[in-house]
């Protein structure tokens, strides 16, 4: 590998992780530092803004909300999104084309857009302040894309391999799920990557149908900010704490991101 | 390829249409039945036709909002995209660093929204920020909260920083997939490196890119929070895109009826232009 090469993909590297950095140093020191002196290294190492967090229901509580209704979303996308790929991969049917446009004009909506509808309509069923309820709501764009991302992994499949199973006998859930899925786990993995990922960075939606009992931690943070200015130290450290999930989830992933990036296109 | 006409697949497809369906075209009937009438309360209303729509399209704010959403999200695209091609041309194909500077590349991408505003807020700060403090120690007066041009810069670095990641990996497992004889037969042939890229690697690095420009487009042109955590869409209107435009008049002043039109005027522009990305990409495949 040439010098260059290393050379450009290293500033590019220090160019993501130096606000990180920031960020993380800047969780581990005091307010009175932070305003103060402008350091590389925390001069006193505190533990204290992580503290706050992990000691009061109101702050941890986000972070487990957050989690649950990313989770249940995971589950619920791919649950639907697995037949309707594999239909569109294999079947064409009354509308197949327009229907498929149709999910895919959903990832195109702004979120913005049906932020009072939503916030009537999910009062009004009863899904206002639950997880299930933002689970369902980020639905609405995270079900077109794993429909479209699977539907690529899908076609890279032969179809030889379904007719071959139905003559050995199986029978469309036991192939689809004994044979199938394995053949795509990559794709599975992928999308699960991504829609954690869009769930997890949301705010909009998650905020406005939340109000207590599945507030996302993303909502919770705003308490920082108060009348005596803001609390650069705690906000730190919860930035910091949203940023764990997903450095898990990129290590269960990465085996699969090298391959399933290409998303089955290529 | 052939595919089997089968009406019973409908059967597969139909959770997913339901799901969708009623997260989808209740709200967006709400908002089209917003679009059209005068609302007072529950029973004061009033048909207003077309009113609403001639009202947004003529309100020079909401224009300039446009403007700016264009301006930002054409700039986003140049630079995310070549950049992206680029970092992905630069990481090693195997070995441990390619596996690390995968998983460094996917961590931006895994931060929240309003995370990534609260770093790039803390980081751009003069008094308390490494790059606001090294901007103005060398001497460029730099302070996001006080200059248009400034906040503008920010929030576009910030969303650089955030998602070229994205289409980084894309080409990245674009590149991957294309089978070594390709290179061999272009080094017989003596191809410049800038010929191997035009002629093997960008080709095949197509239906990848289309996903991405396309989700970099639709995303940016929906940005929200970012811009709302640095300075609150300031200063001025400088960063106020077309999210928060609506937000701030459906919301804020309640105005249900042109902020409905608004919805829907918004959603149409996505709508075409992404459809004009996508029928440009897979068009020229054809040829």
């Amino acid at each position: 590998m040439n010098k260059k090469k290393t050379i450009g993909l290293s500033v590019y590297i220090l160019f993501l992780l130096l606000p990180l950095y920031w960020l993380l140093m800047m969780s581990f020191k005091s307010n009175q530092e932070i305003l103060g002196t402008l350091t590389f290294w925390p001069n006193e190492f505190t533990f204290a803004n992580y503290m706050t967090i992990f000691t009061d229901a109101s702050w941890y509580m986000g972070y487990i909300n957050s989690i649950y209704y990313v989770s249940l979303n995971m589950v619920i996308t791919l649950l639907v999104a697995l037949p309707a790929a594999y239909a569109f991969s294999r079947f064409r049917f009354i509308g197949d084309k327009h229907l498929f446009f149709w999910l895919l004009t959903n990832r195109m909506s702004p979120p913005a857009v049906f932020l009072l509808p939503f916030f009537q309509l999910y009062s009004s069923v009863g899904l206002f302040d639950t997880h299930i309820g933002v689970a369902l709501a980020h639905c609405l764009f995270n079900v077109p894309l794993a429909v479209w991302i699977l539907e690529g992994f899908m076609s890279g499949v032969p179809r030889e391999i379904d007719e071959t199973a139905y003559i050995d006998g199986y029978s469309f859930p036991k192939f689809f799920t004994k044979i199938f899925i394995p053949l795509i786990s990559s794709g599975i993995g992928v999308t699960a990557f991504f829609c954690f990922m869009f769930s997890w960075v949301e705010l909009l939606l998650a905020r406005t149908l939340t109000s207590v009992s599945a507030k996302p931690i993303a909502a919770v943070m705003t308490r920082t900010v108060s009348a005596s200015g803001i609390d650069w130290g705690v906000l730190a450290a919860a930035g910091v704490l949203t940023i764990l999930p997903g450095v898990l989830v990129i290590w269960f992933v990465r085996n699969h991101v090298a391959k399933g990036f290409a998303l089955g296109r290529v | 390829m052939n595919k089997p006409h089968s009406n019973k697949a409908w059967f597969l497809v139909l959770p997913v249409f339901i799901l969708v369906a009623f997260s989808a075209i209740v709200p967006l009937m709400t908002v089209v039945n917003y679009s059209l009438q005068d609302i007072f309360d529950v029973s004061t209303r009033y048909f207003v036709g077309t009113e609403w729509y001639r009202e947004i399209l003529n309100n020079s704010r909401l224009q300039d909002s446009l403007v700016r959403q264009f301006i930002f999200s054409g700039s986003v695209l140049l630079i995310e995209i070549p950049l992206g091609i680029g970092v992905a041309l630069m990481m090693p194909k195997s070995g441990k660093w390619s596996v690390i500077s995968l998983l460094i590349l996917a961590l931006p991408l895994l931060v929240p929204l309003n995370v990534v505003g609260t770093i790039w807020q803390i980081f751009g700060r003069a008094d308390i920020g490494l790059f606001g403090w090294a901007l103005n120690s060398l001497g460029i007066d730099y302070n996001y909260a006080a200059n248009p041009i400034d906040a503008w810069l920010t929030v576009l670095l910030m969303d650089v920083w955030h998602w070229t990641s994205l289409v980084a990996l894309l080409s990245f497992s674009g590149l991957r997939a294309i089978p070594d004889a390709y290179y061999q037969a272009a080094s017989i042939d003596r191809a410049s490196a800038w010929a191997v890229f035009r002629y093997i690697q960008l080709p095949k690095l197509k239906s990848v890119l289309l996903i991405g420009v396309l989700l970099r487009f639709m995303d940016s042109f929906m940005i929200y929070t970012e811009p709302f955590v640095l300075t609150g869409g300031g200063p001025g209107n400088s960063t106020t895109f077309l999210s928060q435009a609506l937000t701030k008049m459906a919301v804020g002043q309640f105005d249900i009826g042109p902020a409905g039109a608004f919805s829907i005027i918004y959603f149409l522009i996505i709508l075409l232009v992404s459809w004009l990305f996508y029928t440009a990409m897979t068009h020229s495949d054809n040829k």
